[in-house]
């Protein structure tokens, strides 16, 4: 419940976030919500030395609607997202996530950068942003680069994010077609058992795009590209939702937890797979 | 390292300056810098919501925010709703309809309906029960919660009508 004793820091503006970053090196940290990094200094899992609260950076605040793409300020937090009624109209597949994040006090607090940027397995939003295939730009001193999220995940806690980065946006293609975040857990608030995130085009009848990315079945988010690709040209029909499903459980490698065994989690991901394209099929 | 820090805080209209270390976290400087100790402390996981203030209007869970994050802010307890001569109208309702028994959860749950009705004064039975999903009661099987938070509101709407 104690943390450890850290030096504080609430800087105003990015250079001097970078350059705390930059003094420090792995002794520093960025805070947003705080609601994976404080849990994880209580029980004294993470030690930050130098933490840097980033509440009161400008810029990462806002969430802007383009023709094409959207773009949402890294501290922008998960009730600003279920609040959003043009977000919830152009990509509604993140209200849909969201509201099965954590609970209410978590959700004014938790941001979708800190969800990306943890690295944690559990959190919903990564699988959600390799479904929708954003990208992250993230701020160093080098200046700025882009990664996608199909390419940020490389084991769990380990991202392609570097010490001295800070995540700043996320922006994300406008999602087109039908939609589903289907999440089995066993409680409000706990990570999920299996949860897929879907995004699926209807053209007359039949599948002609289906994105689906699986949460917390591998040490990292899941894009299952073999899945997706299994669906597109059919109808959708329980032959196409079989190959998907087996495509998708040839892809995740989960481990056995207090959520159940490993066979236990190949079902269910398989039930929550079939039921979010059901879902997203029938929004299509 | 250890250096204490001047923070700020408005807890329920009136401003404190005290000095604290930076990791202080808010429930404990609440409670024990301030003596405000109607918020509890349930877990360390940040689970339970025994803890939940209002923090510059938005329900939080003071046990995951410190100090030096809130110096500054405006926090709101369950104190600043009502006292036991002037009950707040869910603090009336929670007696009236059961919604406590041993009185641990209930600051928290009542800080965080107040909160809930003021976004939505109009809830459903599943709103409510989705609006205060942050909040663990070990006691009452949430039923009568329930029942006492959909009272005070339709209080609190009648009396809006009332007065207009
Ligand atoms: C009770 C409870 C239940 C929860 N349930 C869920 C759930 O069901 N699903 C879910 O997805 N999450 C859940 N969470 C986690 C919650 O959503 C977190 O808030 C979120 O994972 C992290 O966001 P944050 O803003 O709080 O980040 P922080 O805790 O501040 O930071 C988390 C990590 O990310 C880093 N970081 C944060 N922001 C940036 C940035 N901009 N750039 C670079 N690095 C950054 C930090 O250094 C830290 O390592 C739960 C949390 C709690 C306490
Ligand atoms: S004490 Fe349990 S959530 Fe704060
Ligand atoms: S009344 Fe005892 S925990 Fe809620």
């Amino acid at each position: 419940m104690i943390p450890a004793a850290f030096e504080y820091y609430r800087p105003k503006d990015m250079d001097k976030v970078l350059s705390i970053l930059e003094e420090h090196g792995d002794d520093a940290r960025v805070m947003a919500g705080g609601h994976s990094l404080i849990p994880m200094m209580k029980l004294r899992m993470a030690d930050v030395p130098h933490l840097i609260d980033l509440q009161d950076v400008g810029g990462m605040s806002e969430i802007e609607i383009g023709a094409d793409t959207i773009k949402i300020g890294a501290l922008v937090t998960q009730s600003d997202i279920i609040d959003h009624a043009a977000l919830a109209d152009v990509a509604p597949i993140l209200r849909e996530a969201a509201l099965q994040i954590a609970d209410p006090q978590v959700r004014y607090m938790g941001t979708l950068g800190g969800n990306i940027a943890n690295g944690d397995p559990g959190n919903d939003m990564p699988g959600l942003m390799q479904c929708l295939d954003a990208s992250f730009t993230v701020v160093g001193q080098n200046g700025e680069r882009v990664i996608p999220a199909r390419e940020f995940y490389e084991a769990a806690y380990v991202t392609a994010r570097e010490d001295g980065e800070v995540l700043t946006a996320v922006t994300i293609p406008r999602p087109k077609g039908g939609y589903a975040y289907e999440k089995q857990k066993r409680k409000i608030g706990d990570y999920a058992t299996a949860a897929a995130s879907v995004q699926i085009v209807n053209d007359d009848g039949k599948c002609v795009s289906a994105a689906i990315a699986m949460t917390n079945l591998s040490d990292t988010p899941v894009f299952s590209k073999t899945a997706g690709d299994a669906l597109v040209g059919t109808s959708v029909d329980d032959a196409a939702l079989k190959a998907a499903v087996a495509a998708m459980l040839g892809d995740i490698d989960p481990t056995e937890d207090n959520r159940g065994p490993v066979a236990f989690k190949n079902h269910v991901a398989g039930v929550i797979l079939r039921r979010a394209i059901a879902r997203a099929w029938s929004r299509a | 390292m250890s250096n204490k820090m001047h923070v700020n805080l408005n807890v329920n209209g009136e401003d404190h300056e005290f000095l604290a270390e930076p990791r202080e976290l808010l429930i404990y400087a609440l409670r024990e810098k301030l003596n405000i100790t109607g918020p509890h402390v349930g877990c360390e996981t940040s689970h339970c919501g025994a803890c939940t203030v209002t923090m510059n209007g938005k329900s939080v869970k003071s046990c995951t925010v410190f100090v030096a994050q809130a110096n500054g802010a405006h926090v709101t307890t369950i104190e600043g709703l009502g006292n036991p001569d002037a009950l707040h109208v869910l603090q009336e309702n929670f007696k009236e309809h059961h919604g406590l028994q041993c009185g641990y959860c209930t600051p928290g749950m009542i800080t965080r309906a107040a909160k809930l009705l003021e976004e939505n004064p109009n809830p459903t039975e599943a709103d409510v029960r989705f609006g205060i999903a942050g909040n663990i009661c070990r006691c009452t099987g949430y039923q009568n919660i329930v029942k006492s938070i959909l009272s005070a509101a339709s209080e609190m709407n009648a009396a809006k009508e009332a007065a207009q």
